[in-house]
């Protein structure tokens, strides 16, 4: 049922490499794009016009940046970033390389989706507090991230799903996982197999990511009866 | 004390500026509910928020206990504003935390550890009512045990002021009695001073005892609430305050009285006796008596006789007679 060669990868655990690899890669990239991102969208949170905290210039300047790198595919972002790359980790190849190139991408996505998140907070509820003599870092702490918890938790989700998208297009330029071994093993020795052996695996990742994430966003959900 | 001195605020938004207080000037003492009624865009939400200054005035000064707030930034503002508390008409609780986690956050942040405000907490919702749904969230309790919660939060710090903007509005009549019951509850056992914002007149003569009617950036006419709902001077006033009237009859051309009664006059038979004694009919456009603060007080008003003559007579019997009367144009 199988060709030789999905045959031989199996054995040889190449392709049990590719899924720890891909879920590696996804986890890293993500948690490093959150502790990047998440900060970001809080800068443009509160410095926003209606913010607890109006910058109006820093929040239009780095909503600018954001906007940048958001708009530039992310195949071509990888190959303008391999410098950046190199001057980070040293190299311009490979899972390292990889995993800043996946930052640089994933980091401006995470801001936005902070933003959105927070801007879901109900502003008379930051007005309460306000009232209560909550100081500003109080809010960000105590109202604007507990209370944006469950959407903050969706939108990790959904950047982790994009992430992987990522990470498997990362094998064009030297990235591994389950990307570059449909690549490499799948199209280009044809062996249609491997590719869509990829194809399953990453679908049951997402769907484990996805399933496991709306459930921890539901449980901590307290607007919803349990 | 709460006072206000030529109190202004303009905002500015796209490039126009809208006056929502243009001089506005009240006090308001220690351990009195304050009303303040007037119609949606008058700028009693504005005003309210002047004193906390969650709104910062564009002019004049807001003196609480002597002290000139309005310059407060940093620390001293944040102090402050732990010495008010507010309420909202959308209640405004966090909604991920519990009903106990809600009131012990006015203490969380102004440093009180955690055994300690969950004890207070616990006092708090036991004057609310509340102590059984400690743990509750918001999105299981009704809309009047979601006011209950934010007012104990409100009350968590010992607040001297509490500020309640159109604190019921969002409720049904039944739930609305029973927080302005609660507030007058508050009002008396704690000695909490309150400052009352609404467009409902009932909430104004349930438990205030001022009343400030507010038109359009300016204080129309201010006073006891027994003067000023019985007796409204300005236009605003007595749309708001007699808007609930309906005409019984149609009326015709005749000169037109308002009577007035207090206590003591609603109890006797005052319209009987006029009649009985002048011995011409007058025709009852409206009736109606209101218990402000425990007494009773009515108004009526009637049409007198197109003939000049037989009017004089009814006008002579009043002056004579203990009612307050006026003749309304
Ligand atoms: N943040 C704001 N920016 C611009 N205009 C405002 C703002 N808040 C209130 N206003 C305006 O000020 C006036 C008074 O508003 P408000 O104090 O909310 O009235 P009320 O509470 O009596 O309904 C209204 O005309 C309103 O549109
Ligand atoms: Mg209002």
């Amino acid at each position: 049922m199988f060709s030789d060669m999905f045959q031989k990868l199996w054995a040889n655990g190449i392709i049990q490499r590719g899924i720890w690899e891909t879920i590696y890669m996804t986890i890293l990239s993500s948690l490093i794009s959150y502790a990047i991102g998440l900060p970001l969208g809080v800068v443009l949170n509160i410095t926003d016009r209606e913010g607890i905290y109006p910058l109006p210039l820093l929040n239009r300047l780095l909503g600018l940046v954001v906007n940048f790198f958001r708009s530039v595919p992310f195949i071509i972002l990888m190959v303008a970033m391999l410098p950046v790359a190199k001057l980070v980790v040293g190299v311009s190849l490979g899972n390292r390389a990889m995993i800043v190139m996946l930052v640089i991408a994933a980091s401006p996505y995470v801001a936005r989706m902070a933003e959105s998140a927070l801007k879901e907070v109900d502003a008379g509820v930051i007005e309460a507090a306000q009232s209560m003599g909550s100081s500003n870092a109080q809010i960000v702490w105590k109202v604007l991230l507990p209370e944006a918890k469950p959407a903050l938790i969706t939108g990790a989700v959904i950047s982790m799903v994009t992430i992987l998208g990522y990470s498997a297009m990362s094998a064009t330029i030297g990235g591994t996982g389950l990307g570059q071994i449909a690549v490499s093993y799948g199209h280009q020795r044809f062996n249609p197999d491997v590719t869509w052996c990829c194809v399953f695996l990453t679908v049951i990742i997402v769907q484990v990511i996805q399933e496991v994430g709306i459930w921890i966003s539901h449980k901590t959900d307290k607007r919803i009866r349990h | 004390m709460i006072e206000l001195r030529e109190l202004k605020k303009t905002y500015t938004a796209a490039g126009k500026s809208i006056v929502a207080l243009d001089g506005v000037n009240l006090t308001v003492h220690d351990g009195e509910i304050y009303g303040i009624i007037g119609l949606s865009g008058a700028g009693k939400s504005t005003l309210v928020r002047c004193i906390n200054l969650l709104e910062k005035p564009t002019g004049g000064q807001v003196l609480i206990d002597g002290q000139d707030i309005t310059q407060f930034t940093g620390k001293r503002l944040l102090r402050l504003r732990r010495s008010i508390g507010m309420i909202f008409q959308s209640f405004n609780l966090l909604e991920q935390r519990s009903a106990l986690k809600n009131v012990t956050f006015p203490l969380e942040i102004s440093g009180v550890g955690r055994k300690d405000a969950e004890a207070r907490a616990m006092e708090l919702l036991e004057l609310v009512g509340l102590s059984d749904r400690a743990l509750s969230y918001p999105s299981q309790l009704s809309g009047g045990q979601k006011q209950r919660v934010a007012i104990a939060r409100a009350l968590a710090t010992r607040p001297k002021y509490l500020l309640c903007d159109e604190a019921t509005s969002a409720l049904d009549p039944n739930t609305t009695a029973s927080i302005l019951e609660l507030l007058k509850r508050i009002q008396q056992t704690l000695g909490v001073t309150m400052v009352v914002i609404t467009h409902e007149m009932k909430v104004i003569e349930r438990i205030c005892d001022k009343v400030a009617v507010l038109d359009r950036s300016h204080v129309a006419e201010e006073g006891n609430v027994s003067e000023v709902f019985t007796n409204p001077r300005s236009e605003i006033g007595k749309e708001l305050i007699l808007s609930g009237e309906q005409e019984l009859s149609g009326g015709g051309k005749g000169r037109r009285l308002r009577l007035t009664f207090d206590s003591e006059s609603s109890q006797a038979p005052i319209l009987s006796s006029m009649i009985l004694a002048c011995q011409m009919p007058v025709n009852i456009l409206f009736a109606d008596t209101r218990k402000l603060c425990g007494a009773v007080y009515g108004q009526m008003m009637i049409e007198l006789p197109d003939d000049e003559r037989e009017a004089g007579k009814i006008i002579e019997w009043l002056k004579n007679s203990p009612v307050k009367w006026r003749e309304e144009v």
